[in-house]
């Protein structure tokens, strides 16, 4: 299946960024072959709306699950609306989080982080 | 004739300089334009008589008419909608109200409601007016432009600005006729006196300086002025007695004297409008 | 690392001169200056100039005269004021919406990117500083703080603290501040005035889920409205952890570019030390 997993980088040995919305890009990996194809988030640069634009991007790859840190309720509500399930992944590269995705190690977010705006989450 | 007070800085005394401008002159409207922490009732004291709501725009989709095309999301620059399996959905805190999505949908299924920000205040005349944003809303343009639509011609208007020098600043003194600079004798006043010189220069309107808790010992605020060729209109100076009446909400000119130094002023202000 | 951010509601309370004395008092911390309109901390925190850059924060619509016929219909949908009758467009009032791109039958207008500002990364003595300066008149004081941050991030290299200077109010520029900040620390003033906005700047603080706290500058000058303003603190939950007390030799201190700290005004010093004190006990227990 296909999962989106947030980056710092552009590689699978990038290491996952904690933020959703303003994550420097995302990693759209196919778990049974490991292919993968990273997307710069161009909506890191936008001031507000990072996380919906974000989101709205990620539902475009046609990603079913997203592995991240943080997402704010703006965010959270287009992945919902979208049906992405959303995992929490650990500070580590991108292949370990998918690697632990695969294992069913990653827990579910279900409920978002406070409101806020301008900067999706803490570094 | 506007006249509008700003600083830069905050904190230098702009609501002082403004309201006990308009106490002095008595038959002058009062616009508080510092939507986001608007004080100048605090010293004036009026009644409020009139209330009104200021609204945005939003955009709400008709579902039978749309199509799940998304462009819409795309037209959106300010990342407000977003559609996923042909469903659009709105963020109206992040919308700017510009109606960009509603030109942008080919089946004209976007039509738009109207969504409080804040309010305009006023007494029974329309002497006192004064704007407040709802909290947690970022954008405060919306408050500003309905009280300019307010503000009256027949009478000299004093508008009381937020502090800074952005958008919201620029929107309020657009079209003033003068602009009083306050500023205080520290290098952040200094700093920040030079940066609203600079809007106020960009945009063309005339104005002079106030040196609010001016000290005798520092001339740094009077030498920049006067290498720029920038009139000092008045020094109001750094007194504890000043200070302390300002905690309780009592202006300089109601506690007897400074009336005829704000008489001055805005004779000043009268003479750089005629030169 | 734990961030903390100085806000204030009413400009002038001293947010600066209290983060610059902290940049005295803390170690192992990085800085920031939020009030991107009318910067004030670097004033006091000199250093090299790591990065400057161009921050091109928003986009303003261009017409093409060659394409332009004049029909208006550009002005017809433009809600900022930002057409003129002769159909010019005026930059100080251009949100960067594209209405006019998409109403134009001609294909006249576009949206280009325009530079609002400079950011700059500076290292100092006491921790690297992001800071940045916002083009006169320009908009987008909020997406510049976001910049702002997002330097501050990447200048991270293990320290503890954060420590960020905030601007005055509660509008966009406030809100991307607080964003992502584990901390705010009202700093006001016991006058009406002060009193009125704090409340405002605290609600906002709740409305986006920011612990926040209180610190009373100029305690003395009305006692009576500081005991109020400690009493309402502590019954809505934000514990009041500093008192400063009024003291004119502050202002001869910052005319020499010194804070308080380091003009050795005790009295001030000793307060800021146990405001410090305090939210390190707040805020340490989790931190790495």
């Amino acid at each position: 299946m296909k999962i989106a997993v947030s980056a710092t980088g552009n590689t699978m040995e990038s290491r996952m960024d904690q933020r959703f919305g303003r994550a420097a890009s995302f990693i759209v990996v196919e778990t049974e072959t490991m292919d993968f194809k990273a997307v710069d988030n161009a909506a890191a640069a936008s001031s507000g709306g990072a996380g919906i634009s974000a989101a709205q991007m990620v539902a475009d790859t046609g990603a079913e699950a997203v592995v991240t840190g943080n997402v704010g309720p703006n965010a959270m509500n287009v992945l919902k609306a979208a049906n992405i399930a959303i995992y929490r992944g650990s500070a580590a590269s991108v292949k370990e989080n998918v690697e632990l995705f695969k294992q069913g190690a990653l827990d579910k977010i279900g409920t978002s982080g406070p409101a806020h705006a301008g900067m999706g989450g803490k570094a | 004739m506007k006249l509008a007070v700003l600083s830069g800085k905050g904190g230098t005394g702009k609501t002082t300089v403004a309201a006990s401008l308009a106490v002095t002159l008595g038959n002058v409207q009062y616009v508080d334009c510092d939507v986001e922490e608007p004080n100048g009732a605090l010293f004036l004291n009026p009644e409020i008589k009139h209330v009104t709501p200021v609204s945005v725009p939003v955009p709400v989709v008709d579902e039978a008419k749309c199509i799940g095309c998304g462009a819409c999301a795309k037209a959106c620059r300010f990342n407000a909608m977003a559609v996923v399996k042909g469903r659009v959905l709105i963020f109206p805190e992040v919308c700017h109200h510009c109606g960009a999505c509603v030109i942008a949908c080919p089946q004209k299924a976007i039509s738009e409601i109207e969504r409080e920000i804040g309010v305009v205040e006023s007494d029974a005349d329309g002497f006192f007016l004064q704007g407040r944003l709802n909290i947690g809303e970022p954008i405060t343009i919306p408050i500003i432009q309905q009280l300019k639509r307010s503000v009256r011609n027949d009478i000299p208007a004093i508008l009381d600005c937020s502090p800074g020098a952005s958008c919201t600043v620029v929107q309020t003194i657009d079209g003033c006729d003068y602009c009083i600079l306050v500023t205080e004798p520290t290098p952040f006043g200094l700093h920040d006196l030079k940066i609203a010189v600079s809007l106020v220069r960009k945009m063309g309107i005339p104005f002079g300086v106030v040196i609010n808790k001016a000290m005798r010992e520092d001339r740094s605020i009077p030498s920049y002025c006067r290498k720029e060729g920038i009139d000092v209109l008045m020094e109001l100076p750094y007194m504890r007695e000043i200070a302390e009446n300002y905690s309780k909400g009592v202006l300089p000119v109601c506690d007897g004297g400074w009336r005829d130094e704000f008489v001055r002023l805005y004779d000043r202000v009268r003479g750089g409008l005629a030169s | 690392m734990k961030q903390i951010v100085f806000i204030s509601g009413k400009g002038g309370t001293g947010k600066s001169t209290i983060v610059a004395s902290l940049s005295l008092l803390v170690h192992d911390k990085i800085m920031a200056d939020c009030d991107v309109d009318a910067p004030n901390l670097h004033l006091l925190l000199k250093g090299k100039r790591l990065q400057q850059d161009d921050y091109f924060g928003a986009e303003e619509a261009f017409i093409d005269p060659a394409k332009c016929i004049s029909c208006g219909l550009c002005r017809r949908v433009c809600r900022f004021d930002a057409i003129s009758e002769a159909i010019e467009i005026l930059p100080m009032k251009c949100e960067g919406c594209g209405a006019c791109e998409l109403a134009c039958p001609t294909g006249a207008i576009s949206l280009r990117e325009v530079k609002t500002g400079e950011t700059y990364v500076d290292s100092t003595v006491r921790g690297t500083f992001s800071h940045a300066l916002l083009d006169i008149g320009a908009e987008g004081s909020g997406k510049l703080v976001t910049e702002v941050k997002e330097n501050l991030y990447g200048c991270i290299d293990g320290e503890k603290w954060a420590i960020v200077d905030g601007s005055p109010g509660i509008g966009c520029s406030v809100i991307a501040s607080i964003t992502g900040a584990d901390a705010a620390v009202a700093v006001c003033e016991p006058t009406k005035s002060g009193e009125s906005d704090l409340e405002r700047v605290l609600e906002v603080a709740r409305h986006f889920g920011i612990p926040a706290y209180v610190c009373i500058n100029k305690y003395d000058l009305n006692t009576g409205i500081t005991a109020r303003i400690e009493s309402n603190c502590e019954k809505n939950g934000f514990p009041v952890i500093g008192r400063i007390p009024f003291e004119p030799r502050i202002v001869k201190a910052l005319q020499s570019f010194q804070t308080p700290v380091e003009a050795k005004i005790e009295n001030v010093a000793c307060e800021i030390e146990r405001l410090w004190a305090r939210l390190e006990a707040e805020l340490a227990p989790a931190n790495r």
